[in-house]
Protein backbone atom coordinates (compact mmCIF):
# COMPACT_ATOMS: atom_id res chain seq x y z
CA UNK A 1 0.00 0.00 0.00
CA UNK A 2 0.86 3.18 -0.31
CA UNK A 3 -0.52 6.59 0.13
CA UNK A 4 -1.40 10.38 2.01
CA UNK A 5 -3.44 11.98 4.06
CA UNK A 6 -5.26 14.96 2.28
CA UNK A 7 -8.21 17.38 2.86
CA UNK A 8 -10.95 17.65 1.25
CA UNK A 9 -11.88 21.10 -0.71
CA UNK A 10 -15.05 20.93 -2.42
CA UNK A 11 -16.61 19.55 -5.84
CA UNK A 12 -16.69 20.89 -9.22
CA UNK A 13 -16.30 19.42 -12.87
CA UNK A 14 -14.21 18.52 -15.30
CA UNK A 15 -14.45 17.83 -19.25
CA UNK A 16 -12.72 14.28 -20.45
CA UNK A 17 -11.32 13.59 -23.46
CA UNK A 18 -14.46 13.13 -24.93
CA UNK A 19 -16.24 16.08 -23.96
CA UNK A 20 -18.17 14.51 -21.49
CA UNK A 21 -18.28 16.20 -17.82
CA UNK A 22 -16.92 14.68 -15.04
CA UNK A 23 -18.23 15.21 -11.28
CA UNK A 24 -15.02 15.41 -9.47
CA UNK A 25 -13.75 16.17 -5.84
CA UNK A 26 -10.72 18.51 -5.36
CA UNK A 27 -8.74 17.17 -2.44
CA UNK A 28 -5.44 19.04 -0.90
CA UNK A 29 -2.92 15.83 -0.41
CA UNK A 30 -0.01 16.40 1.25
CA UNK A 31 3.20 16.52 1.57
CA UNK A 32 3.20 14.57 4.43
CA UNK A 33 6.25 13.72 7.04
CA UNK A 34 7.06 10.34 8.58
CA UNK A 35 6.57 11.59 12.05
CA UNK A 36 7.35 7.27 12.78
CA UNK A 37 8.39 4.14 11.98
CA UNK A 38 6.67 0.74 13.25
CA UNK A 39 9.06 -2.11 12.77
CA UNK A 40 8.51 -5.93 12.69
CA UNK A 41 11.35 -6.35 15.54
CA UNK A 42 10.30 -3.31 17.66
CA UNK A 43 5.96 -3.31 17.14
CA UNK A 44 5.15 -6.35 16.00
CA UNK A 45 4.01 -4.82 12.45
CA UNK A 46 5.63 -2.50 9.83
CA UNK A 47 4.39 0.70 9.32
CA UNK A 48 4.53 4.29 9.12
CA UNK A 49 2.81 7.44 10.70
CA UNK A 50 2.46 10.77 8.21
CA UNK A 51 1.53 14.18 9.99
CA UNK A 52 -0.48 16.43 8.22
CA UNK A 53 -1.47 20.23 7.91
CA UNK A 54 0.16 22.72 9.43
CA UNK A 55 -1.18 23.96 13.24
CA UNK A 56 -0.04 26.14 15.78
CA UNK A 57 2.22 25.41 17.91
CA UNK A 58 0.18 26.43 20.90
CA UNK A 59 -2.34 24.18 19.92
CA UNK A 60 -0.06 21.16 20.88
CA UNK A 61 0.85 19.61 24.42
CA UNK A 62 4.36 19.07 25.17
CA UNK A 63 4.43 15.40 24.42
CA UNK A 64 3.14 15.84 20.59
CA UNK A 65 5.19 18.82 20.47
CA UNK A 66 8.43 16.30 21.11
CA UNK A 67 7.33 13.55 18.62
CA UNK A 68 7.18 16.33 16.05
CA UNK A 69 10.40 17.80 17.46
CA UNK A 70 12.26 14.15 17.00
CA UNK A 71 10.99 13.76 13.57
CA UNK A 72 12.65 17.42 12.96
CA UNK A 73 9.28 19.32 11.98
CA UNK A 74 6.75 21.68 13.04
CA UNK A 75 3.37 20.27 14.37
CA UNK A 76 0.75 18.47 12.49
CA UNK A 77 -2.90 18.08 13.24
CA UNK A 78 -3.33 15.28 11.73
CA UNK A 79 -1.60 11.38 12.13
CA UNK A 80 -2.43 8.46 11.07
CA UNK A 81 -0.36 5.08 10.44
CA UNK A 82 -0.20 3.16 6.78
CA UNK A 83 0.84 -0.39 7.58
CA UNK A 84 3.21 -2.42 4.61
CA UNK A 85 4.29 0.55 3.08
CA UNK A 86 5.44 0.37 -0.91
CA UNK A 87 8.72 0.25 -0.42
CA UNK A 88 9.21 2.79 -3.75
CA UNK A 89 7.79 4.89 -2.07
CA UNK A 90 8.67 5.32 1.19
CA UNK A 91 10.37 7.82 2.89
CA UNK A 92 13.15 7.56 5.85
CA UNK A 93 11.95 9.14 9.15
CA UNK A 94 11.70 12.94 9.35
CA UNK A 95 10.75 12.86 5.36
CA UNK A 96 8.05 14.48 3.54
CA UNK A 97 5.82 12.04 1.02
CA UNK A 98 4.14 14.46 -1.85
CA UNK A 99 1.35 13.81 -4.03
CA UNK A 100 3.40 13.09 -6.73
CA UNK A 101 3.48 9.58 -5.63
CA UNK A 102 0.52 9.02 -7.42
CA UNK A 103 -0.68 8.90 -11.31
CA UNK A 104 -3.37 10.05 -13.65
CA UNK A 105 -5.79 7.48 -14.29
CA UNK A 106 -4.65 4.92 -11.59
CA UNK A 107 -7.71 3.97 -9.16
CA UNK A 108 -7.22 4.88 -5.01
CA UNK A 109 -9.39 4.48 -2.20
CA UNK A 110 -10.89 7.27 0.15
CA UNK A 111 -11.83 7.09 3.51
CA UNK A 112 -13.20 9.76 6.03
CA UNK A 113 -15.45 10.90 8.22
CA UNK A 114 -19.05 11.04 6.59
CA UNK A 115 -21.25 13.92 7.69
CA UNK A 116 -23.24 13.70 10.57
CA UNK A 117 -27.20 13.42 10.09
CA UNK A 118 -28.64 13.59 13.26
CA UNK A 119 -31.65 10.96 14.62
CA UNK A 120 -32.82 10.30 11.95
CA UNK A 121 -36.11 7.65 11.21
CA UNK A 122 -35.99 4.31 9.35
CA UNK A 123 -36.98 5.52 5.84
CA UNK A 124 -34.00 7.86 5.34
CA UNK A 125 -31.64 5.52 7.49
CA UNK A 126 -32.34 1.64 6.58
CA UNK A 127 -34.49 2.66 3.59
CA UNK A 128 -37.36 1.26 4.62
CA UNK A 129 -40.04 2.22 2.13
CA UNK A 130 -43.16 3.39 4.81
CA UNK A 131 -46.46 3.04 3.98
CA UNK A 132 -47.67 3.28 0.70
CA UNK A 133 -50.77 5.15 0.67
CA UNK A 134 -52.90 6.86 2.63
CA UNK A 135 -56.15 5.37 1.72
CA UNK A 136 -58.62 3.25 3.51
CA UNK A 137 -58.37 4.89 6.86
CA UNK A 138 -55.00 4.93 7.00
CA UNK A 139 -52.95 8.39 8.34
CA UNK A 140 -49.89 9.34 10.28
CA UNK A 141 -47.51 6.71 9.82
CA UNK A 142 -46.66 7.04 6.56
CA UNK A 143 -43.13 6.61 7.42
CA UNK A 144 -43.19 4.07 10.19
CA UNK A 145 -41.46 1.03 10.61
CA UNK A 146 -44.20 -1.05 10.82
CA UNK A 147 -43.41 -4.80 12.91
CA UNK A 148 -40.67 -5.20 15.60
CA UNK A 149 -40.78 -9.07 14.94
CA UNK A 150 -43.26 -12.21 16.16
CA UNK A 151 -45.52 -12.14 19.56
CA UNK A 152 -45.28 -14.64 22.31
CA UNK A 153 -42.45 -16.20 20.56
CA UNK A 154 -39.52 -15.52 21.03
CA UNK A 155 -41.41 -11.96 23.23
CA UNK A 156 -38.66 -10.09 22.70
CA UNK A 157 -36.84 -7.62 19.46
CA UNK A 158 -33.50 -9.23 18.22
CA UNK A 159 -30.77 -7.69 18.54
CA UNK A 160 -29.06 -5.65 15.42
CA UNK A 161 -33.42 -4.89 14.75
CA UNK A 162 -33.21 -1.97 12.17
CA UNK A 163 -34.37 1.19 14.08
CA UNK A 164 -34.48 4.72 14.04
CA UNK A 165 -31.45 6.46 15.62
CA UNK A 166 -27.96 8.44 14.97
CA UNK A 167 -27.09 8.70 11.24
CA UNK A 168 -23.81 9.70 9.81
CA UNK A 169 -20.66 10.74 11.45
CA UNK A 170 -19.17 7.18 10.57
CA UNK A 171 -15.95 6.04 9.24
CA UNK A 172 -16.46 5.34 5.37
CA UNK A 173 -14.19 4.84 2.54
CA UNK A 174 -15.01 4.88 -1.09
CA UNK A 175 -13.22 2.58 -2.82
CA UNK A 176 -11.81 2.49 -6.75
CA UNK A 177 -11.97 6.27 -7.17
CA UNK A 178 -10.06 7.43 -10.23
CA UNK A 179 -7.65 10.17 -10.43
CA UNK A 180 -8.33 12.87 -12.94
CA UNK A 181 -5.70 15.38 -12.42
CA UNK A 182 -3.06 15.81 -10.36
CA UNK A 183 -1.14 19.53 -9.75
CA UNK A 184 1.74 18.60 -8.02
CA UNK A 185 2.66 22.93 -7.05
CA UNK A 186 -0.29 22.41 -5.48
CA UNK A 187 -0.48 19.50 -3.97
CA UNK A 188 -4.07 18.88 -5.48
CA UNK A 189 -5.37 15.54 -6.20
CA UNK A 190 -8.86 15.92 -8.37
CA UNK A 191 -10.71 12.05 -8.04
CA UNK A 192 -13.52 11.68 -9.66
CA UNK A 193 -16.99 11.49 -7.99
CA UNK A 194 -18.04 11.97 -4.15
CA UNK A 195 -15.65 11.45 -1.22
CA UNK A 196 -17.09 11.18 2.55
CA UNK A 197 -17.63 14.33 5.19
CA UNK A 198 -18.46 18.38 4.96
CA UNK A 199 -15.57 20.27 2.73
CA UNK A 200 -12.42 20.82 5.19
CA UNK A 201 -12.47 17.51 6.37
CA UNK A 202 -9.27 15.21 7.00
CA UNK A 203 -9.13 12.17 4.31
CA UNK A 204 -6.99 8.96 4.30
CA UNK A 205 -5.98 8.41 0.86
CA UNK A 206 -4.71 4.92 0.09
CA UNK A 207 -3.55 2.90 -3.27
CA UNK A 208 -3.26 -0.84 -2.99
CA UNK A 209 -1.62 -2.72 -5.79
CA UNK B 1 -20.83 31.06 -2.02
CA UNK B 2 -16.90 31.85 -2.87
CA UNK B 3 -15.42 28.74 -4.49
CA UNK B 4 -12.41 27.79 -2.33
CA UNK B 5 -8.72 28.46 -4.28
CA UNK B 6 -7.55 25.76 -4.76
CA UNK B 7 -11.18 24.36 -6.76
CA UNK B 8 -10.99 28.03 -8.82
CA UNK B 9 -7.35 26.28 -9.54
CA UNK B 10 -8.58 22.98 -10.94
CA UNK B 11 -11.33 24.89 -13.17
CA UNK B 12 -8.81 27.30 -14.28
CA UNK B 13 -7.49 24.53 -16.40
CA UNK B 14 -10.61 24.14 -18.23
CA UNK B 15 -10.59 25.64 -21.68
CA UNK B 16 -12.97 28.69 -21.76
CA UNK B 17 -14.40 30.28 -25.20
CA UNK B 18 -15.54 33.50 -25.29
CA UNK B 19 -19.24 33.96 -25.79
CA UNK B 20 -21.40 37.05 -26.35
CA UNK B 21 -22.77 38.75 -23.03
CA UNK B 22 -26.54 37.73 -22.19
CA UNK B 23 -29.03 37.17 -19.22
CA UNK B 24 -32.50 36.56 -18.51
CA UNK B 25 -35.25 37.67 -20.56
CA UNK B 26 -32.83 37.18 -23.99
CA UNK B 27 -33.58 35.48 -26.52
CA UNK B 28 -30.71 33.20 -27.83
CA UNK B 29 -29.65 30.72 -30.43
CA UNK B 30 -27.39 27.82 -29.08
CA UNK B 31 -25.44 25.91 -31.96
CA UNK B 32 -24.92 22.56 -30.36
CA UNK B 33 -22.60 20.05 -31.68
CA UNK B 34 -23.88 16.65 -31.76
CA UNK B 35 -21.92 13.46 -32.06
CA UNK B 36 -23.64 10.93 -34.30
CA UNK B 37 -21.22 7.58 -34.55
CA UNK B 38 -18.71 9.08 -36.37
CA UNK B 39 -20.47 12.39 -37.92
CA UNK B 40 -20.48 15.51 -36.14
CA UNK B 41 -23.55 17.77 -37.21
CA UNK B 42 -24.63 21.20 -35.58
CA UNK B 43 -27.92 21.73 -34.25
CA UNK B 44 -29.27 24.95 -33.33
CA UNK B 45 -31.65 25.58 -30.01
CA UNK B 46 -33.15 29.10 -29.45
CA UNK B 47 -35.28 30.72 -27.01
CA UNK B 48 -35.64 32.30 -23.90
CA UNK B 49 -32.68 32.62 -21.12
CA UNK B 50 -34.42 31.98 -18.20
CA UNK B 51 -32.29 31.81 -15.87
CA UNK B 52 -28.08 31.93 -15.53
CA UNK B 53 -26.74 29.63 -12.34
CA UNK B 54 -23.50 29.24 -10.94
CA UNK B 55 -20.03 29.93 -11.05
CA UNK B 56 -16.62 28.90 -12.81
CA UNK B 57 -16.54 25.38 -14.46
CA UNK B 58 -19.81 24.86 -13.15
CA UNK B 59 -22.05 27.43 -14.67
CA UNK B 60 -25.19 26.24 -16.19
CA UNK B 61 -27.49 28.62 -18.17
CA UNK B 62 -31.80 27.44 -19.06
CA UNK B 63 -33.10 28.28 -22.61
CA UNK B 64 -37.05 27.75 -22.35
CA UNK B 65 -38.55 27.45 -26.01
CA UNK B 66 -42.17 26.14 -26.91
CA UNK B 67 -41.44 23.28 -29.32
CA UNK B 68 -45.16 21.84 -30.49
CA UNK B 69 -47.42 23.31 -28.50
CA UNK B 70 -45.07 22.07 -25.32
CA UNK B 71 -42.64 24.27 -23.36
CA UNK B 72 -38.90 22.77 -23.15
CA UNK B 73 -35.91 23.94 -21.06
CA UNK B 74 -32.73 22.79 -21.69
CA UNK B 75 -29.52 23.37 -19.51
CA UNK B 76 -26.07 24.04 -21.12
CA UNK B 77 -23.11 24.24 -19.12
CA UNK B 78 -21.57 27.29 -20.12
CA UNK B 79 -17.63 25.69 -20.65
CA UNK B 80 -19.08 22.53 -22.20
CA UNK B 81 -16.81 21.62 -25.24
CA UNK B 82 -20.13 20.61 -27.13
CA UNK B 83 -21.58 24.05 -27.46
CA UNK B 84 -20.15 25.69 -30.79
CA UNK B 85 -21.37 29.19 -30.76
CA UNK B 86 -24.29 31.36 -28.94
CA UNK B 87 -25.80 34.09 -30.22
CA UNK B 88 -27.99 36.78 -29.44
CA UNK B 89 -31.33 37.30 -31.32
CA UNK B 90 -32.87 39.64 -28.96
CA UNK B 91 -32.33 41.73 -25.63
CA UNK B 92 -35.09 41.58 -23.40
CA UNK B 93 -36.08 43.91 -20.44
CA UNK B 94 -37.03 41.73 -17.57
CA UNK B 95 -36.93 43.11 -13.93
CA UNK B 96 -35.34 39.66 -12.26
CA UNK B 97 -32.52 37.37 -12.78
CA UNK B 98 -34.73 34.14 -12.90
CA UNK B 99 -38.11 34.91 -15.16
CA UNK B 100 -39.72 31.82 -14.15
CA UNK B 101 -42.93 33.17 -13.93
CA UNK B 102 -42.60 32.28 -17.79
CA UNK B 103 -43.89 28.66 -16.86
CA UNK B 104 -46.92 29.44 -16.29
CA UNK B 105 -47.57 31.75 -19.23
CA UNK B 106 -48.79 31.43 -22.60
CA UNK B 107 -49.23 32.48 -26.35
CA UNK B 108 -49.31 36.73 -26.27
CA UNK B 109 -49.05 37.14 -22.27
CA UNK B 110 -45.19 35.05 -22.61
CA UNK B 111 -43.79 37.59 -24.97
CA UNK B 112 -41.08 40.07 -23.30
CA UNK B 113 -40.51 43.64 -24.24
CA UNK B 114 -37.70 43.98 -26.38
CA UNK B 115 -34.69 46.73 -24.95
CA UNK B 116 -34.45 49.53 -27.44
CA UNK B 117 -31.13 50.50 -27.72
Amino acid sequence: MSGLLGKKIGMTSVYDASGKMVPCTVIQAGPCVVTQVRTKEKDGYDAIQLSFDEVKEKSVNKPLMGHFNKANTTPKRMMAEFTRFEVEHRKDFGESINVEIFIEGEYIDVSGISKGKGFQGVVRRHGFAGVGGTTHGQHNRLRAPGSLGASSYPSRVFPGMRMAGRLGGNKVKMINLQIVKIIPEKNILVVKGSVPGSNGSYLKIERWS
Amino acid sequence: MNKPELVKIVESQIERREFPDFKAGDTITVNYKIKEGNKERIQSYSGVVIQRKGAGATATFTVRKISNNIGVERIFPIVSPFIDTIEVNKRGVVRRARIFYLRGLRGKKARIKEKRV
